[in-house]
């Protein structure tokens, strides 16, 4: 009680709880060389596993002979599909409903899949081990385009068609063809079709949002150890969703799940890379078995952008309908979604594409209709979420080109479109014609300060300047603005329609209060560099009073942390974040007994202020959450139990849906095809601000991975599905010599059915960021006639699109 | 496999001798034979700078060089640049700033700033965008690795240029 | 990705490593700062069971500017050029270019002796030496001679250099005039997509001498003789600027890759050109 000469403001300020810039926790150890990440881990007599890998993108396998592989010295064993096949792990389930060869069960269906896992002692002679496993291959067609794939007699899942050459339904019902995986429709088909049938204004376009990969600077990787004696198997790995990954290791080995300890150390980046269950970790845990030692699996780079985890691949069209004054009146879009050789995408059960029925947009479309078929091809399985949630990337993208397209149709200002078209602030919350209820926004208050603040009317009088310029010959470069209004829908999810092979997609966290009056709490969740361990504190710090200096946060380690789903889609916040809320309100609920008990007052006569309870009326009689915590500890509390802990396992009412207003302003060079941003102002709505300098650091990381996506970034084939990209010289990512400075702005419309009002902020820049980008280099070329040119916009494909123009002659 | 030779290296000031194959690439010495692990691989294409590691005064990606080129030479990582009892205003400066989130790239990306603040001590944000191209960020965006670098050269400058510095410093806390 | 194993010899002067070359023929390479031939071996796209260290060879890593010409040792490094004081002065354009070349590690390990001798076509100073009319000094056991740089490339990868030989200096008459390196890319660390040397002398508003090379757009660097004789004698107007770029155009033969297709690489060399003309002209 003698700390009362700090004032309240004081004592808040030494909570650093939420809404502060508060430094990283983190830092200490990077900075310093001192993260531990899953290459870092060194284990007594620790083997090193590594993958021949199919140079053919479709090939029959006649033969593997292992003989000269295994006489390299240090090469312990080679394992084939053979090996694996009696203990039934030559295949597993994907996330999708799916089934995915971990070794090559008879033949490979894209080039780099895994063909036979060499163990040796280090990587070396696993590398040279490798070179000398001869397998020969008989060539199949080739199929890299899913239209082919649904008009082709070759078929690349034999074990998808019956004896009888009939087609057993999949896990997401009736398929068309051999090759088809799924149709997944939402919304309403006859009505849709009907208002754009007979609506005055129909724009229409097909845009193919091309494959790509997240790409973290780390590659994937994981450590197996077998400890035969205890029965027990440790596995650390870089896991998005390390107790989902215990739970599928357990399904597939048969190990009971108490057995099993998986734990995520640091990751180096996810980007939606590290959720799925990739064949190195099942065979590092078969060889750690077979051989009673640890052993490591670390993709190469090459590895990781041509064998694991794709995005995008979606080749979408689409009609919007409008009256003459720009009323949106209904919305139709089919997607063929190339899946590759097996569809592993991770999303939600329910979802085979994700949310891509988020794909009204923010605006109040009253009828809509979304249809998607999933192909496979021969290509790399994944499909996962970069950097978005569950598809919502391409559903944005796909409506922010549209309402461009549309724009052009009815020859009015894009902004305007956006601005009549919003759903205003007073329709939510708010029933999308495609199913979703929007938490809450106010889009028309963002949109007006974004505009504002880059000046969008003076920047349109540039531009009609620029555009005369240019055709009195007076420059040779255009100039585009492009905007773009972004809905997101993350915080996956209600367990009533999400989960993830039956795996509730709830999450949870933990709390201990230490008697000192420090604490620690464990989260499903598993940072990659978003920064849990402080932002978490911060949100505890307020809850609980706390000072987020005195909580440690872990995450990572199934034996102690308690059951969650991860860390993707922006669901950490939303979720986690909001089990962290309660499981701190449990504890100020016990809190507010104990204070009640030592100030010998009725427990609804005490307050929370800030890190203390105040005898309600009387400010000088309080007990500090410090003193509480000690008392939990030492003191017999008639009908209380000892200890101060508690834990949630938070299962969200609703999705949450952060929203933005981008502006990109850029200068192309016509000639050579060179893009240069000259300007890019971000407005991020992400509810309650927990730390304002994470955040804009996540808006600054997730606009460069748009920038690159837009710009550059892809996985590209050529006809025999040799990946051409498979390196960091032609896969782009930018550095900081291609990177400008970004402007951050906010407004706060708070989660109304969140805990604390947070809705999640990580991916909002890379889905908004894409069509702003994109949208920037189309609008250069709008006065020119361009409608719709497809990304990757690098210079060639700029180039072209001035070129198909005349603008070269 | 071809035979072990014996090789010798600095390390952080710390000699180092040990038998390895010639075809050793340098970042796994460290991080596998000298358990230095800070210098990460990230592409092995010498194209993302991080296992960039100092090299007799040169920033070298360790990931393309083989250990018996290293054979002789004076290395520093991250490891040798601050620690605990004495960071470097660059690790400080990256704590500060927020110039860091998954902490990958970062060893690459605080070791080559020492090299490159050596080159320019006061350097202009082009001047850093360009020099620190050899390094790729894939959470920053690098707009708070330029401003981290910015800030640790002025705080170097200040510490260097003594006590007028440090009076003007106290001027700019002041504001 | 992990090379091969090899065998490596750091021999301490040039007879040794020409007696290493003896012996072992076709299965040796020497290598410089090994950024090229590394990432090759660890893709294991050139094998090399005889590795050959130049570091310890002395005498090759110095930088001589003399009353009409400039030598430069094979083992002087991007980062050397661009730092050299004397060299920036006497040929700009070296500078301008090195800075063009990857990024700043790669730069402080890379040579000029590798970067001219390995024949990669994406490499900058092949094109940049050939518009300089470097003259490049190789030493093999038969001694030493000089190959013109417009004479040293023959496809992707093949030199006149004879395997037994390794490229020791590069001289280059000292340049006159306005110069331009000016180079497009992806991004930083990516080869050209297409770059031109251009090196330009102005007499009284008239063009006296003109030389232009142009980068990654044929399986070798190509010096355009008609493009440089399109302009001299002229007042770089626009219309021998044209002629220039036409000339040039006929003598490169760019092949499809990420960067994009045939017509646009070419129609870039033009835009490139010109800018490297008009850049180069305006320093005449």
């Amino acid at each position: 009680m003698k700390d009362d000469v700090t004032s309240r403001e004081e004592r808040v300020e030494n909570l650093k709880g939420m809404g502060c810039s508060r430094k990283r926790v983190e830092d200490a150890r990077f900075t310093q060389g001192k993260g531990n990440y899953v290459d870092d881990i060194k284990l007594d007599g620790m083997l090193f596993g590594d993958f021949v890998r199919s140079p053919y993108a479709h090939a029959r396998i006649t033969s593997i002979d292992t003989e000269a592989a295994l006489k390299v010295p240090g090469v312990l064993a080679v394992l084939t599909a053979a090996d694996l096949e009696p203990l039934g792990l030559h295949w597993m389930p994907t996330l999708a409903g799916d089934k995915q060869m971990v070794l090559a069960d008879g033949k490979v269906l894209f080039q780099g899949q895994e063909v036979a896992f060499v163990v040796a002692e280090d990587r070396y002679a696993a590398a040279d081990g490798i070179e000398l496993v001869e397998v020969e291959y008989e060539e199949l067609p080739v199929i890299v385009d899913p239209f082919e794939a649904l008009q082709s007699d070759v078929v690349l899942r034999e074990d998808l068609v019956a004896e009888d050459g009939s087609l057993p339904d999949g896990a997401h019902g009736p398929r068309k063809h051999a090759n088809h995986i799924f149709t997944w429709e939402a919304g309403d088909k006859a009505p849709t079709e009907e208002v754009i049938a007979n609506a005055e204004v129909v724009a229409e376009e097909s845009m193919y949002y091309h494959r790509t990969h997240p790409c973290p600077l780390e590659t994937c990787g994981c450590v197996a150890s077998m400890d035969k004696v205890n029965g027990k198997l440790t596995l650390w790995g870089t896991f998005q969703a390390p107790h989902a990954i215990r739970t599928i290791v357990s399904l597939i080995s048969g190990l009971e799940e108490h057995n099993i300890r998986v734990i995520s150390p640091d990751i180096g980046g996810g980007f939606g890379n590290k959720v799925g269950a990739y064949p190195g970790y099942v065979c590092s845990v078969v060889a750690s078995i077979v051989t009673g030692k640890p052993v490591k699996w670390i993709e190469d780079r090459m590895d990781n952008l041509m064998t694991t985890a794709f995005a995008r691949d979606y080749h979408m069209t689409g009609k919007i309908s409008a009256t003459p004054e720009g009323k949106i009146t209904g919305l139709h879009c089919h997607v063929t979604a190339d899946h590759g050789g097996f569809d592993a995408c991770a999303d939600p059960t329910k979802f085979p594409a994700g949310f891509m029925n988020i794909c009204t947009g923010s605006y109040d479309i009253p009828t809509a209709y979304l249809e998607v078929d999933g192909v496979y091809t021969n290509k790399a399985p994944g499909g996962v979420s970069y950097r978005c949630s569950f598809r919502v990337t391409e559903a944005v993208y796909f409506i922010e080109r549209m309402i461009e397209v549309l724009a052009i149709k009815l020859d009015m200002d894009a902004a305007e479109l956006r601005r009549i078209n919003f759903i205003k602030k007073e329709q939510f919350p708010y029933t999308a014609a495609l199913g979703w209820e929007y938490d809450s926004g106010d889009y028309h208050t963002a949109w007006d300060k974004a505009l504002k603040a880059v000046d969008y009317d003076g920047l349109r009088a540039e531009q009609a300047q620029r555009v005369a310029d240019f055709k009195a010959g007076k420059t040779r470069k255009l100039m585009g603005i492009g905007l773009s209004f972004f809905t997101e829908i993350v915080g996956a999810g209600p367990v009533k329609n999400c989960d993830i092979l039956g795996l509730g997609m709830f999450d949870s966290c933990e709390i201990r209060i230490h008697p000192t009056g420090s604490a620690i709490a464990r989260l499903g969740t598993i940072s990659q560099g978003q920064g849990h361990a402080t932002t978490f504190a911060q949100i505890l710090a307020s809850e609980i009073g706390l000072p987020a200096d005195s909580i440690t946060i872990e995450e990572g380690d199934t034996d102690t942390a308690p059951y969650g789903l991860g860390t993707y889609g922006s669901r950490s916040t939303p979720v986690a974040g909001a089990a962290t809320a309660m499981a701190g309100r449990k504890i100020r609920a016990k809190a507010q007994m104990i204070a009640a008990y030592l100030l010998e007052v009725h427990d609804d006569d005490v307050e929370f202020d800030v890190d203390r309870f105040v005898v309600k009326g009387a400010p000088e009689r309080f007990k500090t959450m410090k003193d509480i915590a000690f008392a939990a500890y030492n003191q017999a509390i008639p009908g209380i139990e000892p200890g101060l802990e508690a834990v949630s396992y938070y299962d969200p009412p609703n999705m949450t849906y952060p929203f933005g207003a981008y502006v990109c302003v850029m200068d192309i060079d016509v000639d050579t095809g060179v893009p240069e941003i000259r300007r890019f102002y971000a407005l991020d709505d992400c509810g309650t601000r927990i730390n304002p300098m994470i955040i804009e650091g996540q808006v600054h990381g997730g606009l460069t991975e748009a920038l690159a996506v837009a710009l550059g970034q892809e996985i590209a084939y050529d006809d025999m599905g040799n990946c051409k990209t498979g390196t960091l010289m032609d896969f782009f990512l930018p550095t900081a010599w291609e990177v400008p400075n970004y402007e951050t702005d906010y407004t706060v419309t708070p989660s109304p059915h969140h805990p604390i009002g947070a809705k999640g902020v990580g991916e909002s820049p890379h889905v908004g960021g894409v069509p702003c980008f994109s949208n920037a280099v189309q609008d250069a070329f709008r006065p020119f006639g361009n409608t719709h040119t497809n990304m990757p916009h690098d210079h060639w494909r700029i180039w072209k699109t001035a070129n198909g123009l005349g603008l070269h002659d | 496999m071809s035979k072990k030779q014996h090789y010798t290296l600095t390390v952080n000031g710390k000699e180092e001798e040990f038998l390895a194959e010639p075809r050793e690439l340098l970042i796994y010495t460290l991080r596998e034979r000298l358990n230095i692990t800070g210098p990460h691989i990230g592409c092995e294409t010498s194209h993302c700078g991080a296992c960039t590691v100092t090299i007799d005064g040169k920033s070298v990606k360790a990931c393309t060089m083989f250990v018996a080129q290293a054979s002789g030479k004076d290395i520093t990582t991250i490891e040798g640049i601050g620690g605990p009892d004495n960071l470097h205003p660059l690790q400080e400066a990256f704590k500060e700033h927020h110039g860091l989130q998954c902490g990958y790239c970062t060893p690459g990306m605080i070791t080559r700033a020492t090299k490159l603040l050596e080159e320019i001590p006061n350097p202009t944000e082009e001047e850093i965008r360009f020099g620190m191209a050899g390094n790729i960020c894939r959470c920053t965006g690098y707009q708070n690795i330029v401003k981290s670098i910015q800030a640790a050269a002025s705080e170097m400058n200040a510490a260097a240029s003594g006590s007028e510095a440090v009076g003007d410093k106290t001027v700019e806390a002041a504001e | 990705m992990i090379p091969a194993a090899f065998e490596y010899y750091r021999p301490k002067d040039m007879a040794g490593v020409l007696s290493l070359l003896e012996e072992h023929g076709d299965d040796a390479r020497v290598m410089a700062g090994g950024h090229s031939l590394i990432p090759m071996m660890k893709l294991r796209m050139a094998e090399v069971p005889h590795l050959i260290d130049l570091q310890d060879v002395g005498g090759m890593a110095e930088i001589v500017i003399e009353a009409d010409s400039i030598r430069i040792g094979a083992m002087v490094t991007q980062a050397d050029i661009i730092d050299h004081a004397g060299l920036s002065d006497a040929a700009p354009i070296l500078r301008e270019a090195a800075l063009q070349i990857a990024d700043p590690q790669v730069r402080y390990m890379g040579t000029v002796g590798g970067n001219v001798a390995n024949g990669d076509p994406g490499n900058d100073m092949p094109g940049l030496m050939q518009c300089l009319d470097a003259r490049f000094v190789v030493v093999g056991p038969d001694g030493e001679r000089e190959i013109a740089a417009r004479e040293f490339y023959e496809a992707a990868y093949m030199t006149a250099r004879a395997d037994e030989e390794v490229l020791t200096t590069v001289i280059l008459p000292l340049p006159r005039g306005g110069y331009a390196y000016e180079k497009q890319k992806r991004k930083i660390g990516d080869y050209a997509t297409a770059a031109a040397a251009v090196q330009i002398v102005a007499e009284g508003g008239v063009c006296t001498a003109a030389s232009v090379a142009m980068t990654n757009l044929s399986d070798t660097p190509v010096w355009s003789e008609a493009a440089g004789a399109a302009l001299v004698g002229t007042g770089v107007d626009d219309a021998a600027v044209k002629a220039a770029m036409a000339a040039m155009l006929d003598d490169i033969d760019p092949s499809e890759d990420n960067r994009g297709p045939v017509a646009f690489k070419k129609h870039v060399a033009g835009v490139i050109l010109r800018r490297a003309i008009e850049r180069a002209w305006s320093r005449a």
